[in-house]
């Protein structure tokens, strides 16, 4: 009996793993943007959405691969993450906050209205149905592997990125000072649309990821929006690394919570570790910014 | 090389200059003194485009520069040093050099750039990944000063180079000032420490109020009377 409920354990806790990778992915994007532009994207969640169903359309109607609808998607929700700068946030930048997060709010309605009108509230799916790992009496998904895997791979790339290159070096510099980047010769408004377009495509992969996991239909944002935006609060927001710890402290709540009944109960228990932990440390698991 | 005709600059409602004109000619070191608050990090923001005029010119080797964008004025070959050298506090020492060589002429040359820099202070390549922020006052100063040679400037923008720096290293700089100098980079400082800076320029400009009410060789502005009651304490 002991040794069944351990092998349970043991799965949930790889599980949980597995899903924050994905989680650490969503995250990332959205510190991006708040920590560089110093707005929050409310939508983020819905712009993963539209790129599901970009998948489904490229895959089901075009008859594409899925290796080669998933660049498109990548580039066509990096586009969309442009366009949300460009027509939405551009203007607001000196905007109280307020004003920023009401607009971006009122994106995430009209991109769930735009959805059910557009391809209905039908439930659909790619029709790729991976197999099940079984290792030592667990089972893994192997969608969640592939996840996983390609979520840590996009986070590694992003990071070269920002370490390696002169853009990515000043996508860093300029949330530390942003008055004088001109000095540097950097034309802050192209970081800004350069940053949001990186956020859009990692909206992009995560959606390519997530696709293979759930059902596409307009509110599915809901499943994935709320918590990533949890994540990055609890991870301090503009905090890479804390978004990084807290999506998996998450996940790991989730899935643990989930083993002892039904997984609904996982989220009920974190999103009750979120508000204990905004009293106990309100600025965030690794708070450094004051 | 620099030239300002009758600039006329501010902040809303506030106005910081009143017809500027100064002249900045190949190779010299020029000063600008005068007391807090006079316009003098105005005049250097205006020359970078970190603000725009009101009214007046600014040409800079016959190009009007007031056509550029901000981030332009770079590539123009001026490269400004600002106040308080507002490093960026939680990059490297060697990504804040980075910075320095963003635009595209000094990208392709940045080795060549950064060799150099470190060339000119072993101290910082010693330090290149240490975080910015947690370096002394001088360090970050000449942190702040190699960002600004990534760029291979013409024209060096130096603003309150001694500021909240002690005696020793406030000196330091100075020195670097006049090495920086004998490379056949053009300079224009801004300085509250008077006497030092005359001391490294060939000339310099009294600013108070935001008019100029002086200007003359280093040697003859030692020997102005105001300027020794007011500035030097004589």
């Amino acid at each position: 009996m002991m040794d069944i409920f351990d092998i349970y354990l043991l799965e949930a806790v790889v599980n949980g793993i597995l899903l924050g990778g994905v989680l650490a992915l969503l995250a990332l994007g959205l510190n991006l943007i708040f920590g560089v532009i110093d707005v929050t994207w409310i939508c983020y969640a819905e712009l993963v959405m539209i790129g599901m169903y970009g998948m489904y359309y490229l895959v089901q109607y075009f008859g594409l691969s899925y290796f080669v609808a998933a660049p498109l998607t990548i580039l066509l929700v990096a586009g969309l993450g442009a366009l949300l700068h460009l027509l939405v946030i551009a203007p607001l930048l000196s905007a109280p906050p307020i004003n920023q997060l009401l607009a971006t709010g009122g994106v995430l309605f009209v991109l769930q209205s735009f959805a059910t009108v557009a391809f209905g509230i039908d439930f659909r799916n790619l029709g790729i149905r991976l197999p099940v790992l079984q290792f030592a009496e667990m089972h893994f998904s192997y969608s969640r592997l592939l996840a996983f895997g390609v979520a840590l791979i996009g986070m590694v790339l992003v990071y070269l990125f920002m370490k390696r290159t002169f853009v990515g070096t000043a996508i860093r510099a300029i949330s530390q000072d942003r008055q004088i980047m001109a000095l540097m010769g950097v034309d802050t408004r192209r970081i800004y649309l350069i940053t949001s377009a990186l956020g859009g495509a990692l909206a992009g992969l995560a959606s390519c990821l997530l696709v293979l996991q759930y059902d596409i239909h307009p509110f599915v944002g809901l499943s994935f929006g709320p918590i990533t935006f949890l994540i990055c609060v609890l991870g301090g927001l503009g905090n890479f690394v804390g978004g990084f710890v807290a999506a998996f402290v998450f996940a790991e709540i989730i899935s643990l919570g989930g083993l002892f009944s039904d997984l609904e109960w996982g989220y009920v228990l974190a999103f009750a570790f979120f508000i204990v932990m905004m009293f106990i440390r309100p600025a965030g698991l690794l708070a450094r910014r004051s | 090389m620099l030239e300002l005709r009758s600039v006329d600059a501010g902040y809303g409602s506030f106005q910081a200059l009143f017809g500027v004109s100064l002249d900045v000619k190949a190779g010299e070191a020029v000063g600008v003194i005068g007391p807090n608050g006079a316009g003098k990090t105005t005049l250097m923001r205006v020359i970078s485009g970190l603000i725009r005029p009101r009214a007046g010119a600014i040409s800079m080797e016959g190009t009007d520069v007031l056509k550029t964008p901000a981030h332009r004025i770079v590539s123009f070959g001026i490269a400004h040093v600002p106040e308080n050298r507002r490093l960026f506090p939680r990059l490297s020492v060697e990504d804040n050099l980075k910075m320095g060589a963003f635009m595209p002429e000094a990208r392709a040359r940045y080795a060549e750039r950064l060799a150099f820099v470190f060339d000119l202070f072993p101290r910082m390549k010693e330090r290149r990944h240490q975080l910015a922020g947690t370096m002394s006052g001088g360090e970050q100063q000449m942190c702040a000063i190699g960002r600004a040679l990534m760029s291979d400037p013409k024209l060096l923008l130096l603003d309150e180079p001694s500021a909240g720096l002690a005696p020793v290293v406030v000196q330091q700089v100075f020195e670097l000032v006049k090495r920086i100098r004998a490379g056949g980079l053009t300079v224009l400082i801004v300085e509250q420490s008077v006497q030092q800076v005359l001391r490294v320029v060939d000339r310099a400009y009294l600013l108070e109020a935001g008019t100029i009410r002086a200007s003359g060789k280093s040697s003859e502005m030692l020997a102005n009377d105001t300027i020794r009651q007011a500035y030097l304490g004589v």
